[in-house]
């Protein structure tokens, strides 16, 4: 400022189908930083938004899901990469959302990174983990292999605005579904500048789709949305009714539900595990006939 | 507001009780002077007006009533090489019911399908109100001779066609032969019999709005029961600027003639916000009179489906996706 230079603010916008749109309802909220200081004014996403981003996740799923689990895994090391690059922004926007000090946010981010890395490594290897050759009492060969739920509405964490949403997204993605992410309300940051980084990391647009605003407002609709095919409801956990009346809307259309757990217990540094991968996947069991057995105990 | 033609002017016909454009079509000089005559299109204007009418904000009862509106002027379209006699019917049983969890769904105005697929579209539709459309005249091209394009009419009225959608002659109309895509539509109306024609100007190839505005206005002139903007097999189909300016010349027609003409926009159009902004359009421009599937249609096949699941999210409060609406 000395030098009389005026700051360039930024304007935090969504990301819908690979744009970066206003929110349609043109209503806007402030975010402040730990200590209550104005940070940005950031969208609040009405209800269309959150259709759209429905609508933008449909398209994106055929060629998501369609795309070889290697070429997933790279596109998600990729993330990684730019991610590194960005690796100041980030640590800042951490420590302003969750008033960390500079170092903690650092490794913060650098735990967010990895994490990316981690699931890119699992995209071509969950399929041997939970899927493989079944042993049946028959003449068949019996397969059985996880496909990708569909399009999954994912309520990020509301405290750990970086290292907890990217520990939400990431399986999800990796498992070859499409998500629509709500960003933690009072700590989108991080979210809306992920957005930047996914839109240059080669991940085709709609298959991660990024709301802020208020979580119960923007819950609702996809909850009960016919055509969205699973909900994480870990950014609920703190609101126990708001998590029950989402459960049941999402009945409605039996939509895979992956319950709040609670937030004290959760350490998103640790090892995070395969629990998140194989909870939006579905499993398909093939019975392939093989002919008589015969003496031998096989036909071939 | 002008209109968009200049005052029939005294003539001997009119004297005699007869069509106050007799004249008009006595010679293809007579007629391409009166279609010259007609006033300019203001592009400009005109794009300004469709844009500005496209804006409204439509919703809850107005929304439901505009949707169910819509639903019952579509004429559920299936004009593929790869038509089969199956798929023509499952088209029928959608027209006739086209939300089986919601009996309260209007049916469609008519099911449109090639001269071949008439019977079968006849016999699959037989007493549920739903009219047949068949399109004729050697579609989409309409380059083949007249007796051929009048044989592919005569067998879709035989086959029991309720409405007939034909094609001009763009090539003699880009060429200035007015009079003979006149009497080539006077031709095909003869044919008709009782079905009703619907004329398609094709206006993604007729390069200008003064040439949409001619040839409605000759359409109208040859005995046209429908101005159709498109086939739905080139580039640009209905857009809402061709299609309020067909919605002013049979405004116009009508204040001078007393003949009502009905229109019918075809292609492209997907969602129900571009429904609605058409049904804007008739309701300021041509009146509520055309605001009924008699004088009003939709030429679209996945419009229906949307059209649906906004009904359905109307209903139910809760959005609906494309799994529970049929694919066709």
């Amino acid at each position: 400022m000395s030098d009389g230079r005026l700051s360039v603010f930024k304007t935090y916008k969504l990301y819908v189908g690979g744009k970066f749109p206003r929110s349609e309802s043109g209503r806007v909220y402030e975010v402040t930083d730990s200590k209550g200081k104005w940070l940005a004014n950031v969208p609040q996403s009405s209800r269309k938004d959150a259709r759209d981003a429905v609508v933008a996740a449909r398209k994106a799923f055929g060629g998501w899901s369609g795309a070889t689990a290697y070429n997933r895994g790279q596109i998600l090391y990729r993330v990684a990469e730019m991610l590194e690059g960005r690796r100041e922004q980030f640590v800042r926007e951490v420590a302003e959302a969750e008033g960390l000090s500079k170092s903690k946010a650092a490794s913060v981010v650098d735990a967010a990174i990895d994490r990316w890395v981690w699931y890119a490594g699992w995209t071509d290897k969950i399929g041997q983990v939970v899927g493989g050759a079944n042993p049946v009492a028959g003449p068949y060969l019996n397969l059985s292999t996880p496909e990708p739920t569909g399009v999954v509405t994912v309520l990020a964490p509301q405290e750990s605005s970086l290292l907890g949403l990217v520990s939400v997204v990431a399986p999800v993605i990796a498992a070859g579904n499409t998500a629509v992410v709500v960003a933690s309300a009072d700590r989108p940051l991080p979210a809306l500048s992920l957005g930047e980084v996914l839109a240059t990391s080669d991940l085709p647009g709609g298959v991660v789709n990024i709301l802020s605003g208020r979580t119960a407002e923007l819950a609702a609709p996809l909850a009960s949305h016919q055509d969205v095919n699973g909900i994480d409801l870990t950014g609920a956990a703190d609101d126990a009714d708001l998590a029950k009346e989402l459960e049941a809307a999402a009945a409605d259309n039996l939509k895979r539900v992956r319950r709040p757990q609670p937030v004290d217990g959760t350490d998103w540094s640790a090892d995070p595990g395969t629990h998140r991968l194989t909870a939006f996947l579905e499993t398909k069991t093939v019975w392939h006939p093989t002919g008589a057995l015969g003496a031998s105990g096989s036909s071939y | 507001m002008p209109t968009t033609a200049p005052p029939p002017k005294p003539s001997a016909a009119s004297e005699r009780g007869g069509s106050p454009f007799a004249d008009a079509t006595a010679s293809d000089s007579a007629l391409r002077r009166f279609l010259h005559g007609l006033p300019g299109v203001d592009t400009v204007g005109l794009e300004a007006r469709a844009a500005s009418l496209g804006t409204r904000s439509v919703k809850t009862t107005a929304k439901a009533y505009a949707i169910d509106l819509a639903i019952s002027m579509i004429d559920l379209t299936t004009l593929e090489g790869a038509d089969t006699p199956g798929k023509v019917r499952a088209l029928a049983a959608k027209a006739v019911n086209p939300d089986p969890l919601d009996r309260t769904t209007p049916r469609t105005a008519a099911v449109c399908v090639y001269p071949d697929m008439a019977r079968t579209a006849v016999a699959a539709l037989s007493g549920s109100g739903v009219k047949v459309a068949s399109v004729a005249t050697a579609f989409p091209a309409g380059r083949a001779a007249l007796d051929v394009k009048l044989a592919d009419v005569r067998d879709a009225v035989a086959a029991g066609a309720d409405e007939i959608d034909m094609v001009i002659d763009r090539g003699a109309f880009l060429s200035g032969r007015y009079l003979k895509v006149y009497e080539e539509i006077v031709a095909v109306k003869a044919e008709c019999g009782s079905a009703r024609l619907k004329v398609i100007f094709e206006t993604g190839e007729l390069s200008t709005y003064d040439n949409i505005r001619r040839a409605s206005w000759l359409g109208m002139l040859a005995g046209a029961d429908f101005v159709k903007t498109s086939t739905g097999k080139v580039a640009t189909n209905a857009t809402p600027a061709n299609t309020l300016l067909m919605l002013e010349a049979v405004r116009d027609f009508r204040e001078q003639t007393g003949v009502q003409v009905g229109v019918k926009p075809a292609g492209g159009i997907r969602t129900t916000k571009d429904a609605i902004k058409f049904l804007v359009l008739v309701n300021e421009t041509a009146g509520e009179d055309w605001l009924d599937n008699h004088w009003f249609r939709f030429g679209a096949s996945s419009l229906l489906n949307d059209l649906l699941m906004q009904r359905q999210k109307l209903s139910t409060g809760r959005y609906s996706g494309p799994d529970y609406v049929t694919v066709d």
